[in-house]
């Protein structure tokens, strides 16, 4: 008998694997049952109705996706009155997703999120553009991600607040460094990686709005190496997210200092995805003799750094 | 609890290919093995196909497609046109080779009981999205007027399309000038005035939707029209393939086509 259950800070998980933000929604409970998740995680809400992006959204390549959705929704007063019900119909964990254009407006949606029954946990976005400073990720430098993250800790109280890091900065685990100093629970590796790709027939972007967010299995070489940074420049948590179709994939993003793991892209190649995930991990310990999947957090790692979850 | 397959709508399933077949110049026909998904698969609803032919090649992310052939005992069917990376290795699938299926998905058709009958108009392959009406239709006691648009006289699928349904099947064609807008409506209007359908039905055509759309406000009569769009999870999560579509109040709004749609009232789509 495996124990898959892992640590997050103070909130338990029955298993590592959840869905990642924007790819997952309660409609996927027309599949399977949510429940046998470790974790739900919403898409991001944001504090006001948003139509999102012109189309194309999507743009396929040879082993991943281009996305530029834009974050299209109803806003925070829905969320909360309209889909919160709905999500509470789950016995999983909700960790609901905030992407918000300012400091002061992410602080003030995170504490309505912290008073709103049923919400375990805030994942923050902070890769979406921070209209105090010329419209650039809150995420791609140390300060305006510590910034965010301060204003949000003492939002929430003691509400687990995650923080989700972007790929696309010159030294993540400078931003891994300054969001944990502010009192993160844990760290998200990563969103989207920018990307672009172009019709050669009209010479536009394939994309509507030009540039878009690379995930799919062509990224996780990029997003393993980015957990591996983080994990070994932070003492909180790492849930590990980019590329992850498999449970072979989970595990090395384990070993490389993940406490958990988020899949995405893959769920829609196979909605049973995370599914197979949790399954392959399950046999995958019962075959080398471990007791714990938690015993897997960091197994790569050069240093001898204790395992987060620990 | 019930945990069983039948508590979950959608299924991810590995099918059997039954038949894979060539349909005239362009277009190909898949028979796949699935008693109980057929069975509860509704005209205009889709699948989610993983185009990967016998060898594994194929693109990365699923395709949707609309359900040609479905119902209790017969194969599951899907008619189309060869067109991309994903149809072209759809149709290099053989019988015994396997197809993984996600579906049936999104809201199909609705028939009302009390209408004597409908008309259908389509253009090329969009017929094969409308064929399934034809039975259940016919099944329902309801008589189905059809005006298929093609290219060309081989380029029409009329037995493909009505089966053994029954349908009463009047074709057009742009090799003689028959397909053109001006002389569609004409043949509607004429059909309109003297045997006026309960409702209209309409797929895979910009020109014909509008012409229908406006006919149908004209004569008062009921439509519905299937739409496609690219694709990214096929069950509402991932928010790429929405359409614009008036709602109950008239404002304009992005709805999902595999979650809402694919099939939207004839009146509230937008052109597209």
């Amino acid at each position: 008998m495996v124990d898959l259950s892992v640590r997050i800070g103070s909130l338990t998980l029955a298993n590592p694997v959840m869905p990642a933000s924007g790819t997952f929604g309660p409609e996927l409970s027309q599949v399977f049952d949510l429940d046998a998740l470790g974790a739900l995680v919403t898409k991001s809400v944001t504090p006001e109705f948003r139509a999102g992006n012109p189309l194309p959204r999507l743009c396929e390549t040879e082993a991943g996706v281009l996305n530029s959705i834009g974050i299209p929704g109803k806003g925070l007063d829905h969320f909360i009155g309209q889909a919160m019900p709905e999500w509470r119909r789950f016995r999983a964990p909700l960790v609901v997703s905030l992407s918000a254009p300012t400091v002061a407006s992410f602080a003030e949606c995170a504490a309505r999120l912290a008073a709103t029954p049923g919400v375990a946990a805030i994942e923050a976005n902070i890769s979406c553009p921070n209209l105090e400073e010329d419209g650039r990720a809150f995420a791609m430098h140390p300060e305006p991600a510590a910034a965010a993250t301060a204003a949000m800790r003492r939002a929430v109280g003691g509400l687990p607040l995650w923080v989700k890091l972007s790929p696309n900065t010159g030294d993540i685990a400078a931003v891994a460094r300054a969001v944990a100093a502010e009192g993160a629970d844990a760290l998200v590796v990563a969103n989207t990686i920018l990307g672009l790709a172009i019709d050669i027939e009209t010479a536009r972007p394939k994309l509507g709005s030009g540039m878009g967010g690379f995930s799919g299995p062509a990224f996780k070489p990029i997003a393993l190496r980015l957990v591996w940074q983080v994990a070994q420049a932070v003492r909180i948590p790492v849930i590990g997210v980019g590329g992850i179709a498999t449970a072979e994939d989970a595990v090395e993003f384990l070993m490389a200092g993940a406490t958990a793991v988020q899949v995405g892209t893959a769920s829609f190649v196979s909605p049973t995805a995370m599914l197979q995930v949790i399954d392959g991990l399950r046999a995958y310990c019962a075959r080398k003799g471990i007791a714990r999947v938690g015993a897997l957090t960091g197994a790569a790692l050069p240093t001898a750094l204790p395992a987060a979850a620990e | 609890m019930d945990i069983g397959p039948a508590a979950f709508p959608v299924a991810e399933r590995s099918l059997a290919v039954i038949e894979s077949a060539p349909v005239g110049r362009r277009y190909h026909r898949l028979l796949l093995d699935a008693p109980d998904l057929s069975a509860r698969s509704r005209p205009g609803q889709f699948y989610h196909l993983l185009c990967r032919d016998g060898a594994g090649n194929g693109p990365y992310l699923r395709r949707p497609m609309s359900i040609w052939r479905c119902g209790a005992g017969e194969p599951l069917g899907f008619l189309f046109h060869v067109k991309g990376k994903g149809t072209a290795a759809l149709a290099g699938l053989r019988a015994g080779d396997a197809l993984s299926v996600v579906g049936p998905l999104g809201h199909g058709f609705t028939l009302d009981p009390r209408w004597q009958r409908i008309l259908i108009l389509a253009r090329g392959v969009g017929l094969a999205t409308l064929a399934p009406l034809t039975g259940a239709a016919a099944g329902m006691g309801i008589a189905v007027e059809a005006l298929l648009s093609a290219r060309a006289r081989s380029d029409l699928m009329a037995a493909e399309f009505a089966g053994a349904s029954g349908a009463q099947v009047t074709s057009v064609f742009d090799e003689d000038g028959s397909s053109d807008t001006a002389r569609v409506e004409a043949l509607l209007r004429a059909r309109f005035a003297t045997v006026r359908p309960d409702a209209v039905f309409t797929c895979g055509s910009n020109r014909l939707f509008l012409l229908l759309q406006r006919l149908a406000t004209e004569f008062g009569i009921a439509g519905q029209v299937a739409l496609e769009q690219q694709m990214g999870c096929g069950l509402g999560m991932c928010f790429c393939c929405v359409r614009q579509v008036r709602d109950a109040e008239g404002k304009v709004v992005n709805l999902r086509v595999c979650a809402e749609g694919p099939v939207f009232d004839l009146q509230a789509a937008l052109a597209w």
